[in-house]
């Protein structure tokens, strides 16, 4: 199936896929930490893989990305992406040190990472269960990947399987934000299906297959 | 005369070829390998950013030779000759290859940094261009710049100082 020959339903189906798992992880995430969590409609893109990586702020912007593999039936890459900055907000307020510097602690293993991790997991298994109650297919996620670097450097670890088969990725992003007071967070996910499994995840929505 | 160069820009699976003055950069190299090939004399160059090492593993037809390391290393090779270049005059500059994230045993994302460096080297010995530098491995992203006029190589990291090889 080629990405580019998708249709408006088609793509209409994906970005109500990236709501329905969105809207689990931000229920997920509010509870964490207690506060009021907003998402906005996900966007479904046809990119290259150098468009993907200006839709983060270019290949060279530092993130934070924590990545799950999916296996099962329908094998994807999920990415939690933070800036630095948002990802230091969220280790502030998951371990009550609102001093915290994260930029210290880069290349180490600390117990902060350690957290960071385990936001993601949480987060980004309501992400994946919602998915895989909506589509009623077997996803199972990896354990927790993070990544700290260059956008493009973390990023291109998503596009190892996609890139077998083409050179264009379907990335359905969803952004949530806190509209805090002063400290707003922010985060990106990035659902990336592997080739095969778009045409699996249409079929287990019950939409018609049509080459 | 002194020209100020421009700086042409290779994205991800992708390559070109510069002449000096002008230089050439990628940007965020992860796992990806960015080859430099160039004939110091010459002062011409060309870089290529691969993602993968092996294109027979492929279910992509046409295969984009940019992508992989055993097509982009030939085929950037050709493009240099056509510039002018001398094929026993070649010589390359290579970094990135970098395992960003810890995988457990048994992923198949298990050491693509390693895979795709190795691919590259062997690529290279193939068609009897030595290496002359190289700055690969560890967990770090890199961000590279060659410049023909010098055969300098500038690499980039998020923390870390600016390395010239």
């Amino acid at each position: 199936m080629k990405y580019r020959d998708l249709s408006t339903f088609q793509l209409d189906v994906l970005r109500e896929v990236g709501n329905i798992g969105a809207g689990n992880a931000v229920t997920a995430l509010s509870q964490l930490l207690n506060r009021k969590i907003e998402m906005t409609i996900p966007s479904v893109n046809v990119v290259s893989f150098d468009e993907m990586m200006e839709l983060i702020g270019g290949p060279e912007k530092k993130v934070v990305a924590i990545l799950f593999r999916i296996y099962g039936d329908a094998p994807s890459n999920v990415f939690f992406v933070l800036s630095v900055e948002e990802a230091e907000l969220l280790i502030r307020t998951m371990t009550n040190n609102p001093t915290y510097k994260l930029k210290e602690d880069i290349g180490k293993e600390s117990i902060e990472f350690s957290a960071l991790e385990e936001v993601g997991n949480i987060v980004t298994g309501s992400y994946i269960s919602a998915l895989s109650d909506f589509t009623h297919l077997y996803l199972q996620p990896s354990v927790p990947h993070l990544g700290i670097d260059m956008a493009a450097a973390v990023l291109t670890y998503g596009l190892i399987d996609i890139s077998q088969a083409s050179d264009y990725a379907i990335v359905i992003d969803s952004k949530v934000n806190s509209q805090g007071t002063s400290n707003m967070l922010k985060g990106n996910f990035f659902l990336l299906p592997n080739p095969d499994s778009l045409q699996i995840i249409f079929k287990a929505l019950g939409l018609e297959e049509n080459e | 005369m002194n020209k100020i160069g421009t700086v042409i820009r290779v994205g991800i699976a992708d390559l070109n070829t510069v002449r000096a003055p002008d230089t050439i950069r990628t940007l965020g190299l992860g796992s990806c390998v960015g080859i430099v090939i160039y004939d110091e004399k010459k002062q011409v160059a060309g870089l290529a950013h691969i993602l993968l090492p092996d294109s027979t593993a492929t279910r992509q037809k046409p295969v984009n030779a940019y992508k992989y390391a055993d097509t982009a290393i030939p085929y950037l090779v050709e493009r240099l000759l056509q510039m002018g270049a001398k094929h026993s005059a070649l010589q390359a500059k290579i970094a990135g290859g970098a395992e960003m994230f810890k995988f457990g045993s048994g992923s198949d994302l298990l050491r693509i940094g390693r895979r795709n460096v190795e691919a590259t080297l062997g690529g290279l010995e193939k068609l009897k261009i030595p290496v002359i530098a190289k700055d690969v491995g560890g967990n770090i992203g890199r961000t590279i710049e060659f410049n023909p006029s010098t055969s300098e190589l500038n690499i980039r990291k998020v923390n870390r100082e600016e390395i010239v090889i």
